[in-house]
């Protein structure tokens, strides 16, 4: 991604280098670089399987046993962490960096009042006494836009609906103020209306604090809304990266292009099929040769069964990567 | 629709429905209980002192005066009160068994939670060797470790907690395989909990349940296991009084003072029914695993 076009003295809080992960010898992430900078939002898009979720769990340090970084570099506000012994780690998690994903109401534990787990968050990092923390802890709530705060505070997760479990995540995640937010799929598990606020809860609250906010989804309608710039992943590589407008503007990357295609539309006439994308994601152990996506493209040729394209920038626009040799015809795509 | 709305059917209601299955139970916790105030108090309820012998009043049948002494379960071999030895048994009952369920339950759920949580070497070396200890019959297993250790109550608790702590680990390693894929788990780990916070504050609590059944079924075994050992001698020392010791002792005088051996028994007996019952109700009510 395009480092360069900004000044290389303020590093991102989160830049991301070459990271390649695999799990028994399937390379679920390959060659992933990814920056977040301060106040900004990027989208992680693909489907389910592609690895974003493994990219997201590296970052935090806390990938399944079976997995391993095989190459490249997480830096964290500037410390590389694939280096670091997990106990500091545990430092950075919740402090710098903190996670959300999208079972709000299972996320929390069913045991504890509300309120005391907020505070845990807070008092696993920062040395204060608990009254102040309850305090911290019942604004926060009040912050995350939940009416009557000192009652929640008291409320076990079963006394809440699914979309305040989802405030008082974000509530648990954001009450050190990290410097990264990562959001697994935030929202898939709540109803459409919520969906909406939630979102714009975490842009107010990311933004207010300038939190760089990695949002991972597989929703085109949530990428629209809420994120500056797009990374599209498929079967372990990024396949295409730019400035969000750009990207809806014009894809450079046929997978792009037909992931756009499939959200399905409102002004479709009768009935119509819903459009897909032919064939299923790679097997991640027996991955084709050349381009990852040549199977299921329109547009393949030998030299996509052959070679895998790099990611390379747009003639007209450096910010706006993508891994095709055809680049340039993805727009005849229907 | 300017009419008010009645209250909603349900919602002002705060009496608390007893759970049905309690009441074929509660009995049984009334014995249980009676058990456990006995054992506590047994030096203020024992009407004699049990160790204390009169030789001329040995195998006294229930309910006969000596010397204006009334002997209310009659007396042992020795002479000494029978009613007293049996409350002073559950005495020794009691503590065995809570002493060994709790030292058992401490080391099991410890190992199968740490078991659980890093998997892999520590995961096999502990399930292995819990394995190994299932596969012993438990109470040859406890022979041959008081065989060791020889004999008496601290040697019978240690025994006992050293042969069944692989119980509670298989428990509690199972609960926990199953609870740290969870979402609270997994979202506790990711905002910076040590790995002893999340055993303690978010695992622990949520197996409390399963493993409480397994200790309250194993604390009936225990009760029998004790009683077992002291029949056979290894257990509690004389005089120290215990169910099993005087059931070994009724053995021999079964024809002609059945009292000796029928009390003990049927104190066994009525405890470990009881709190087997109980056990059976907290595992319907407690165990996620086990469907009504």
């Amino acid at each position: 991604m395009s480092v360069t076009a900004r000044a290389p003295t303020e590093e991102a809080p989160l830049t991301v280098r070459d990271l390649s992960v695999h799990i028994e010898g399937a390379p679920v992430v390959d060659g992933v670089t990814l920056d977040v900078r301060a106040g900004e939002t990027v989208a992680l898009v693909g489907e389910s399987g592609c690895g974003k979720s493994m990219t997201a769990l590296a970052v935090m340090g806390l990938l399944p046993p079976a997995a391993h970084v095989d190459g490249g570099t997480i830096r964290i506000n500037g410390s590389d962490t694939t280096r670091q012994a997990e106990h500091a780690m545990q430092r950075l998690r919740g402090d710098k960096i903190a996670m959300i994903f999208q079972e709000p109401v299972s996320s929390l534990n069913p045991l504890m009042r509300v309120g005391a787990q907020i505070v845990e968050a807070l008092l696993s990092h920062r040395r204060i006494d608990q009254q102040a923390a309850r305090r911290a802890a019942i604004e926060m709530i009040d912050r995350v836009g939940i009416p009557d705060p000192e009652t929640r505070f008291r409320q076990y997760p079963f006394e809440l609906s699914g979309g305040m479990c989802q405030r008082v995540m974000i509530a648990i995640a954001l009450i050190c103020e990290p410097a990264i937010l990562i959001a697994d799929e935030p929202t898939t598990a709540l109803d459409v209306t919520i969906q909406a606020q939630i979102l714009d809860l975490m842009r107010a609250l990311t933004d207010e604090t300038g939190t760089a906010l990695l949002l991972i989804t597989h929703d085109m309608g949530v990428v629209a809304d809420m994120a500056d710039r797009v990374a599209v992943m498929y079967a372990g590589r990024i396949v295409e990266t730019a400035p969000a407008r750009a990207l809806f503007a014009r894809q450079r990357h046929p997978y792009t292009r037909l992931l756009l295609g499939t959200i399905p539309k409102v002004e479709g006439q009768g009935r119509t099929l819903l459009p897909t994308i032919e064939g299923v994601v790679p097997d991640m152990r027996e991955l084709p040769v050349g381009c990852r996506f040549h199977p299921r493209c329109p547009l393949a040729g030998p030299r996509c069964r052959q070679e895998a394209p790099p990611l390379a920038a747009a003639p007209d626009d450096p910010a706006h990567e993508s891994a095709c040799w055809f680049a340039d015809r993805v727009g005849e795509i229907a | 629709m300017s009419a008010p709305l009645p209250p909603p059917a349900g919602a002002s209601r705060p009496v608390r429905r007893i759970d049905r299955r309690l009441i074929p139970v509660l009995p049984f916790i009334a014995v249980f209980l009676l058990f456990a105030i006995v054992a506590l108090f047994a030096p203020w309820l024992a009407p004699q002192n049990p160790y204390s012998q009169d030789l001329l009043g040995r195998l006294r049948p229930p309910g006969d005066v000596v010397r204006g002494t009334a002997y209310l379960l009659g007396t042992d071999e020795l002479g000494r009160d029978l009613l007293s030895r049996v409350i002073y048994g559950a005495r020794v009952s009691m503590l065995v068994a809570t002493l060994s369920v709790v030292v058992s339950l401490v080391i099991g759920v410890a190992l199968g939670m740490l078991a659980a949580l890093f998997r892999g070497a520590i995961e096999i070396l502990i399930m292995r060797i819990v394995d190994v200890f299932l596969s012993i019959p438990p109470i040859l297993l406890a022979i041959i470790t008081v065989a060791v250790l020889g004999p008496g109550l601290i040697n019978v608790v240690l025994v006992l907690a050293l042969t069944r702590w692989p119980r509670y680990a298989r428990v509690a390693f199972g609960q926990t395989l199953s609870l740290v894929n969870q979402p609270y788990v997994r979202f506790a780990r990711h905002i910076g909990n040590s790995t002893p916070r999340l055993l303690w504050r978010h695992i622990l609590p949520n197996i409390v349940g399963p493993i409480t059944v397994v200790a309250t079924l194993e604390f009936g075994l225990m009760v029998l296991f004790e009683a077992g050992l002291s029949f056979l001698g290894l257990g509690v020392q004389p005089p120290m009084a215990s169910w099993g010791s005087t059931l070994n002792v009724g053995r021999n005088y079964v024809a002609t003072a059945w009292w000796i051996a029928l009390f003990p028994g049927l104190c066994l007996f009525l405890l470990i029914l009881s709190v087997n019952l109980i056990g059976d109700y907290l595992r319907d009510r407690l165990d996620p695993t086990s469907k009504r």
